[in-house]
Order: C-alpha cells, then structure tokens, then sequence
C-alpha cells in the first residue's frame, strides 16, 4: 500500500502543499477511520500530510460554555501547533468552523497571535471543500454499492459554504446512488453542549431527522460531522433501523473496513461477507 | 408579564407533551420558511436591501439621541405629545393617566408587543378599563388568556379545531349550532363581533414598527386593517413603542418595510401600511381627538456601545423563530416570557436578567439558521455565546456542567496526558461496546442515552492507530 508516496498531484501543479491534519477529538476517540480515510484522500489528491502531535481538541466545547479563557488558551495552542503548514484540514466542519471562523475574532485581542491566528484561519479547510475548492478533485476512485443519503450538518454549511463539494464527490464514487433528504440542513439537535444540557429537546429533534431519513429509503446515511453523526446513529440504532452510517470520508476514500457508526460487529461482518 | 423562563425546561417538556402544539408547529415548519424563499426568490437585490437596511439601523443606533429628540420635535410639532419612560412601570402608569383623564371604559388595542412588554392588558383591567385586542390572533388568545406564542403570529401554537372551540366556549350568546369549521367562518365571527367594540371604544392603542424622525410620524404594518380602525375611531391614539424603533425618514422605512414581509410571512408588503402624524387636524374627515407616544427604554439603552448592542437593529419580523429547529420542537410558551425564539433568547436576558432568564441563550444548538435569514444581519448565535460568558463568570451555570468542562479543558492543554487518556478510553468504551455497536445506558451520560444509543468508538485512539498504521507498512515494505 503506498504511504508517502501517493500519486501525483491531480490540482495544484508541481509543488505537493504541505497539508497538517486536524484530527479533531471526535475522530480521535471515537472514529479513527475518518481521520485515516482523510490522510488516504489527501495523499490522493497529491498533498503531503503530516499529523501534529500537540493536538487536541479546537476548543469549542469551552468557546460555546462561556469559557472563554479556557478557549482561548487552546486555541492558541492550536495556533502554535498547526503554524508553518501550507494547508490545515479538519474533517469536520464544526471543528474547521471554529478555527477559520471564531479563532479570529477569540485571539484578536493579542496583536500578534491575532495575526496569527488569522493567517491560520485562511489557511485552515474542511476535508472534503479542500479536497474540491483548493486540490481541484473532481473524482475519486471508490465503490460503494448502496443508496445513500446526506445530511449537511450546519457549521460546515453555513460557516463553510459545504454543500455541493460533497455531493460532487459521491456522484463518482461507482455503484452509488443518491437520495437527497428533505430537510438536509435542518440541525439534527446534536449542537455540542446542546445535548448534554437538553437531552430532551435534543432527543425529539433527531428524532424528527431520523424519521426523515428512514423515509428517504436510503439504506446508507453520510454526514461530514462526527458529532452529528453520532447523534444520529445513536438515534437510528435505538430506534431499530438498520440504516448504516458514515462519515463521507470513509466512502470517498473506500475505506469500509469497519462497521459502520453504532454498528454491532456480528452485523457487519456477514455484511462484509456477502460484499466480498 | 410575569416570567417562568427560569422553568425552561419544564415548559420545553409540556410543549413537546402537547399534541395539538406538536401540529401547530408542524405546520408552522413546513409554512413559512417556503414562503419566505419564494418571496425572496422574487426579488434579486433583496440581499443587497439586507445590508442597506442593517446599515440604516446601525447609523440610527451611533446617533439614537439625535434622532430622538428630531423625532420628538416634529411629533410636538404635529399636536402630539411624547412621554419618555424609563420602565414598564412607568409606561403603564403613563396610559392609565391618558384613559383617566379621558373618563375611559374601553380601549381597543392593535397588535403590540411592547404592551405585552409592559403587561398593560392586566394593569388596566385591574384598574376598571376593558382591553379588547382587535388583531384576529391577539383576539384568539386574549380570549384563551394566553400569552403570545410569537412575535407576529401570536396564536400559532393552535390549530383551527383549538381556535374553534375557543370561540365556541368564549361566545356563548350565539347559536351553539353554527358552522364554525371553515377559516373564513371563524374570521368572520370574530370581526363581526369586533366591529361594535370598535365603535364604542375610548381610547386605540397600537404599536409602532418605525417612528419617523423627519415627519415624527409612527409607521404600522398590518394585515387586517385591525390598526387603522382602533387608532381612527378614537378620542386618542396611543403609540406604545421603544425607543429603537426610530429611523431618519420615511425612504429608510420603506427600505426596511422591503425586507420585513418578505423575512416574516412571504409576503412582498403587508396589506395595510399606516403611517400616523399627530391627531386629527381641523380638514381631516377622521382621526384621534389625541396622538400620544409611550415611549419606552426598559433596559434598551443599557444595551447601546454593549456586546448586545446589534440586537436593538431587531424589527420583530419574527423569520428566527420562524427557522428555529429548536422553537419548532418547544413552541414558543416554553421560553417563558414575551420574546421567544433566537431573538428572545437574546433580548429577554436584557430586559429582564439573565439569572431568570438564563436558559435561553442556551437553548440552541447554534445551527446558525437564525442569523442566515435575519434580514439586519444580526449575529444572534455570537450574542447568546456573549450571555453564556457572562453566566459562566458569574457561575450561574450548572456546578457539573462547570466541573466536567474544566477538566475536560485540563487534559485538553496537556496534549500527552490527553492522548492517553483518550486512547484508554477509546480502548475501554470500545472493547464493552463493540458487540452492541453501542451503549443504551452509559454513566454520566443519562440524558444521551434516554433516548438513543450511544455508539462504541472503534478501539483505539487516532495516533495509536495512525501509528500502528505505519508500523505495518513499514514492516511491508
């Protein structure tokens, strides 16, 4: 399997960009595979990527408690760690959201880590707007064979402008069939700190979103957001729909090799089975 | 009125208890948003009357004072009076004075939610005086004795059959056998029944969306006509307003009238425009014998040159509520007070303290959905985070919340710490939740897990698995 040595780059020319992932702590606990799925797209796509060490978490359950010294502490943290890379990609739009839109404004106090954390801030993208937007990808070399839905989650859309870019991709991933979902970028009630601190409210707004996706008939759910993504897979799984779900990564990068979100090992191998 | 913000919760759950509200909002969802965006859709420069409008505000909001006192000298200039008032308080007692003096029994009152502000229904009945709401939704509830559910649609948390039977219940000197199942039947009831209230009223007493600086006249839009009638019938017309709501000229108004209906119900322009100069001259056919202006602060100016200040370019079009994901689930009696939805959420704690009303800030997931089809452009997520610093420095917010945060933040600056920690409990988590996919009941996690699972991690941290990743291909190669 090719490491650093992927294909050549298909966007920017001869140079390769220096691309730092953040992982996001999300990915880090719970899913792996995203930020893996990410490295393999990125190498595809001709970056050369690196993973910071001192990486953490971007901040943003202590930004939207109020905490906003805590924030700003990690957030400068992150402005030291990810400084010197020519690209900085998240995937996750509320993580990356947070970076380009309110470290800015939350660092802008101190000249010169203001500075910096606006150079970072334009510097830092989504996975998969980056891969589109800035790497010029119009295809990926993927299978997938199932009907697929997606949930636009709403940092990435509304503060990052990710709507189609993902929708471009999966339209080249082979075998795979789209079924818009109504209602795509209405928030599924995940909201960080939301659902801790109303569980309840939180818990009948994914059900309305689960019930919009089990209509859509989609056998396969993709979103580009960890924490959306475990809200709803949480909810679909409780609810006793067997609607798989994954972050859009892992089919852009034909990386199915685990079960999928809330998915019990018994089912998926069999699955797999059948698959191969 | 008196406020149960600080019972969001509990009124979050009978909200969602509530069947028929469940329909309403249903409704609701599926209503206005669509017809916001074929208004919208109508019109290409409606962004760019976005940005004119907001601009209008924000430089009425650097010269408020200046505007203020022009507006108040054409106002005086045009036989009219203005009286400042720095609280509810005082802007109850000030009506009260004005319907004495002119021996007042009934006053007959257009849709204002500054009189909802200053909870002048109760305040004047308690001292003699019969309100009658004549805006049909307004009616609706102050027959149910309800508050407002919203700001521009007071009575959309019921459905036709709720309305029916309250008219049902409410008038009960008509034949109990009358067809009511029709919209245009209930409308028609309820006009009839207004148009003789009209007419013996004393005293009208209407909102205002804008106060003219240039002409001191005050603006209202409606869609009944219900305003034009209370305010011209009567021996005064009494402006309730707050002190924000004063633009330069007329133009500015139309400016902003461009983008109101449009963000509130999707309509181009509301049925009826009213704009209002001082009382009836010697040549008019009709009008008030008086024009008066309750003017009110209530804490508004407290807000200027704050972290709240770009509320106050609000013009209660009531498109946040409209789009909120989170008061389509609670409806709007659940935020406790008289404004509901994101702008609520914002306003509310500056008006009447974020100790009561400090749930509301925090009760949104900040999808941002608010702040992308409010037509000033005001950043309403960025201010509920402002309120939620405030609480968390004065420690209003939960000791747990505040304790699992703070350590949380600890390992989150100690990235080795952090690392193994998050790997040993992606080990953990994922070898007790693998065979499930999930967890039905997790400690600490209670509220996550009533009502959905939560998914096992996969086994290991990111850098383990990054870093036995390239052990293997190493050892491949």
């Amino acid at each position: 399997m090719p490491s650093s040595t992927a294909s050549e780059p298909t966007g920017t020319g001869a140079r390769r960009p220096r691309v730092a992932l953040f992982v996001t702590c999300l990915v880090d606990l719970f899913r792996p595979s995203v930020g893996l799925a990410a490295i393999k797209l990125l190498k595809d796509a001709g970056c050369r990527v690196e993973v910071p060490d001192a990486q953490t978490c971007c901040g943003q359950p202590a930004f939207n408690s109020g905490d906003r010294r805590d924030a700003r502490d990690i957030a400068a943290r992150v402005v030291d760690a990810f400084g010197g890379y020519d690209y900085v990609v998240v995937p996750s739009g509320s993580c990356g959201g947070m970076i380009h839109e309110h470290y800015p404004a939350l660092l802008g106090d101190d000249t010169e880590l203001g500075r910096r954390a606006r150079a970072l801030a334009e510097r830092t993208h989504e996975l998969v707007s980056f891969l589109v937007d800035v790497m010029g990808v119009d295809a990926v070399s993927a299978r997938y064979d199932g009907s697929v839905t997606y949930h636009d989650s709403c940092s990435g859309l509304r503060e990052l402008g990710v709507k189609a870019q993902p929708r471009k991709l999966l339209g080249t991933v082979e075998g795979l069939a789209l079924a818009e979902l109504p209602g795509a970028e209405v928030c599924c009630g995940f909201g960080g700190t939301f659902c801790i601190k109303y569980p309840e409210i939180s818990e009948r707004m994914v059900s309305d979103k689960a019930r919009d996706i089990v209509n859509t008939g989609a056998d396969t759910l993709l979103a580009g957001d960890m924490g959306c993504l475990l809200n709803m897979a949480g909810k679909l799984r409780r609810a006793g729909h067997k609607v798989r779900v994954r972050h859009v990564a892992e089919v852009l990068a034909g990386d199915l090799d685990t079960p999928a979100i809330g998915e019990p090992a018994a089912e998926f191998a069999p699955a797999r089975r059948k698959q191969e | 009125m008196e406020s149960t913000s600080h019972r969001f919760k509990e009124n979050a759950r009978e909200g969602m208890a509530n069947p028929s509200l469940q329909r309403a909002m249903e409704n609701m969802r599926r209503g206005f948003p669509d017809k916001r965006l074929a208004a919208i859709g109508r019109l290409p420069e409606f962004d760019a009357l976005r940005d004119r409008a907001r601009d209008i505000k924000n430089h009425v909001l650097e010269h408020l004072d200046f505007y203020l006192e022009a507006w108040e000298a054409k106002v005086t200039a045009a036989g009219g009076h203005v009286h400042w008032c720095r609280d509810a308080e005082e802007a109850r007692r000030t009506v009260l004075a004005i319907c004495r003096r002119l021996e007042a029994r009934t006053v007959t009152k257009g849709k204002s939610m500054i009189a909802e502000e200053i909870a002048l229904n109760p305040f004047l009945e308690a001292n003699g005086i019969e309100p009658i709401e004549t805006d049909l939704g307004e009616y609706i509830i102050q027959i149910r004795n309800e508050p407002p559910s919203h700001i521009i649609a007071p009575a959309i948390h019921l459905t036709q059959d709720d309305i029916e039977k309250s008219f049902r219940a409410s008038h009960r000197q008509l034949d109990p056998g009358r067809p009511l199942s029709e919209p245009h039947q209930l409308l028609d009831e309820a006009r009839s029944l207004l148009r003789d209230k009209f007419i013996a009223a004393d005293v009208g007493i209407t909102g205002a969306n804008f106060l003219i600086a240039e002409t001191g006249s005050s603006v209202i839009v409606t869609n009944e006509g219900n305003g034009d009638l209370t305010q011209t019938l009567t021996k005064a017309h009494i402006v309730v307003t707050s002190l924000e709501k004063v633009v330069p000229t007329l133009e500015d108004a139309q400016t902003i009238l461009r983008v109101l209906a449009r963000s509130a119900t999707g309509q181009d322009y509301s049925v009826y425009t009213t704009v209002s100069t001082g009382p009836r001259r010697p040549e008019d056919l009709d009008g008030p014998g008086e024009y008066h202006v309750v003017l009110l602060d209530n804490g508004r100016s407290r807000m200027l040159g704050t972290e709240f200040h770009d509320m106050l370019r609000c013009i209660r079009c009531g498109a946040c509520m409209n789009h909120c994901p989170v008061y389509a689930t609670v409806g709007g009696h659940a935020y406790g007070w008289v404004y509901p939805g994101p702008m609520g959420a914002v306003l509310t704690p500056s008006l009447i303290g974020v100790d009561e009303a400090g749930h509301l800030p925090n009760a949104s997931t900040f999808c941002g959905k608010c702040e992308s089809v409010c037509p000033m452009r005001i950043p309403l997520p960025r201010m509920m985070r402002h309120w939620r610093e405030r609480e968390f420095e004065r420690h209003l917010s939960p000791a747990a919340s505040r304790y699992g945060l703070g350590l949380w933040a600890f390992l989150a600056k100690r990235p080795r710490l952090y690392r193994l920690v998050n790997g040993l409990m992606a080990r953990v988590l994922g070898l007790l939740g693998r065979e499930h996919g999930g967890f039905r009941h997790l400690p600490l996690a209670g509220g996550w897990t009533g009502g959905r699972d939560m998914p096992a991690p996969e086994g290991e941290g990111f850098h383990q698995a990054w870093a036995r990743k390239r052990r293997e291909r190493t050892r491949a190669a």
